[in-house]
This record gives structure tokens, sequence and C-alpha cells, in this order.
């Protein structure tokens, strides 16, 4: 085998094959585990998708939420143990791969229209 | 000389049995806490001993093993004369290990023989030549600032003495040249996980030397 044959292999082990398939500018809700003092409970985050970062087992993704008025991000690694599972809420239609121009946005203007309907 | 001191000498020495490999590249291991590592994948043996020296011999106690096999059609007589007495084929590296000392030529070494997880191992590698290298990659100087009146004079190392006392330029001067291509030891690197089917040794932390260049593992003294 080829260095870089064993490189991907190592990588390919780890990939997390529940991950349903989204893409930036679906609502997804991560389910994420949090450790509490003794105890692990599901948190979930729900959001838009702002990016995918390519990368095998380092792919990380970022999801923008509004919360109590003040714009939240988190990136969470999609292949990682800590996510218990993500689910996708609806699917977006946007135009671009990297939606950093929702920051800018806010109220109506920040929304997304779902995929399929047309205005 | 007591018995004691000379089993203690047999013990460190067999410590000092290690493994020739081949750097194959990094990558990262995700953890179930979340956290991820980041490992040099090391193609760690196996390892083919060739010769035994002796102390009544040699005036000294070591294994010679070879590593990553070579076309016989390549190497002189002299190698393939010598590699015969192991019967396993002529080698591209061959290196000297003390310890070992109830290894039969011909005999292999695997990494699952020497490495655990867990296990703190020194890696020894050749360091990727820069060639002729200015003192800011060599030395870490931080240069000159890019403005402020500076004048075509930014990545210079600055002055290098005083004047006529002492006349001259001290020994060990940090300055620019030849940089890299060096021997470069690693020490007490944690092995994270030994894949013996594969051959495969996976550390934490950085090796020196290109992807695909030899390397040597050994434990960690004491």
């Amino acid at each position: 085998m080829s260095t870089t044959n064993v490189i991907q292999a190592i990588e390919a082990e780890q990939l997390r094959t529940d991950i349903p398939p989204f893409r930036p500018g679906d609502t997804v809700k991560v389910h994420v585990k949090v450790v509490e003092g003794e105890k692990e409970r599901i948190q979930v985050f729900e959001g838009v998708v702002l990016r995918r970062a390519n990368g095998a087992n380092r792919e990380t993704f970022t999801v923008r939420k509004i919360s109590y008025g003040m714009g939240v991000e988190r990136t969470f690694p999609v292949h990682s143990p800590r996510i218990d599972k993500v689910e996708v809420a609806t699917r977006g239609r946007v135009r671009r791969a990297k939606l950093y121009y929702l920051r800018e946005l806010s109220g109506k203007a920040a929304r997304i229209q779902e995929e399929g309907q047309r205005r | 000389m007591s018995d004691n001191d000379a089993t203690a000498k047999e013990i460190s020495a067999s410590k000092r049995l290690g493994l020739l490999g081949r750097k194959v590249g990094m990558t990262q291991l995700l953890l179930a806490d979340g956290r991820s590592v980041p490992v040099t994948v090391i193609q760690a043996g196996p390892c083919t001993v060739l010769q035994r020296k002796t102390a009544e011999k040699d005036g000294y106690a070591a294994v010679q093993v070879g590593f990553d096999p070579s076309k016989p059609s390549r190497e002189n007589k002299a190698a393939v004369g010598h590699a015969a007495r192991a019967g396993k084929g002529t080698f591209n590296a061959i290196m000297e290990f003390h310890g070992g000392d109830d290894l039969e030529v011909g005999a292999a070494i695997a990494v699952g023989d020497l490495f655990h997880d867990g296990d703190l191992v020194h890696v020894t590698g050749t360091s990727k030549g820069r060639g002729y290298a200015g003192v800011i990659k060599r030395h870490r100087f931080s240069g000159f600032p890019g403005s402020h009146g500076t004048h075509e004079y930014f990545r210079h190392g600055g002055s290098i003495g005083n004047r006529s006392y002492p006349g001259r330029v001290f020994k060990g001067k940090r300055m620019a040249g030849r940089y890299g291509n060096d021997r470069v030891t690693t020490r007490n690197l944690v092995v994270v996980q030994v894949r013996g089917e594969q051959n495969l040794l996976l550390v934490r932390g950085a090796v020196a030397g290109p992807r695909g260049g030899y390397v040597v593992v050994r434990p960690a003294a004491g």
C-alpha cells in the first residue's frame, strides 16, 4: 500500500456513516453530548449551516442561530463521537457554498428560501 | 562489579532494542471524548536480524537488523553474501541496536513485540534539507520592521559584534548557512496505537523528515 493509501485508510475508518447528507443553507438540529459534572446529557443546537470545511476525518461544519437576539455560531467536527446525531429540519435553496453574508443580515432578510419552492 | 550490576546492565541493554521504520505521514485520530490527537504514522518494521555482534568477537554486543527489502540484483556481492546468512533477502536500510541478545540470525522483529499503546518512544529521523537558509528560517530571528524607514534590510541578522574590542566575531555566532538534513531525535513521544498486522505505529506529535524517510524508533530511556 502506498503511503497516501495508508493515511487514507486510517482516516476512512473514523468516518461516520450515520450522519445524513446536508449542505450550506439547510437548517439542522445538532444533538451534542455535553458532560455536566458527572452526568452526560444531550443538547440540541439548531440553526442554519453556514459552511462545510472538507478534510476527511477532520471535516467540520458551522451552524448559525439567533439566540436572544444575538447571532451565535458553532463549529462541529462532522465525524466527532461527541455528536449524537444530526437532523435535517429543512433544506434551503442557496447559491453559494459559504453563507457568510447571513452575518450582515437580520430578521426577514436573513431568511432562506426552502428547496423546491419558487416565489 | 557485583552480579546485581550485571543484570541491571542487561535489562537496560535489552531495552534499547528498537526498530527501523519509514515515516508514512501525519493525520488525526478522534477520541471518544471529542478530542483529536495529531499522530505521525510510522511503518515500523518488520526488521530482520542479519548478524549478531558478540563481546568476544566484536568487542561489544549488538544485533544488526535490516529493513525495507531491496532487489539483490541492485546490491553488490558483499552485501548479498552478508545478507545470505539470514536467508531473508537483502535490505536497503541496515543498522545495529544494542540488546536483543536472545534473537537468532534471520529472526523477524515486529512492532507488536517491542511497543504497546501508551509507551514512550524516541524517534530519530533525518530532517528535511533546506539548503542555504537565512537567519530567520535557520535560527528563528525576527527580522526587521516592514516599514518605519527600514531600507533594503528586512531579513538580515543585524550586527554580528562590536568594534576593535574584541575585534573578531565570536565562535558560534548564529548566521546563515546550510540548514536541515540533520539527524533529529524527537524524545518521549506517546505511542497512541500499535497496529501489529499492518506493522504500523501511531505516535502523538511530529517526527523529523519527509514522508517516506527512514526513522528509528526506540523505547524511551528509563
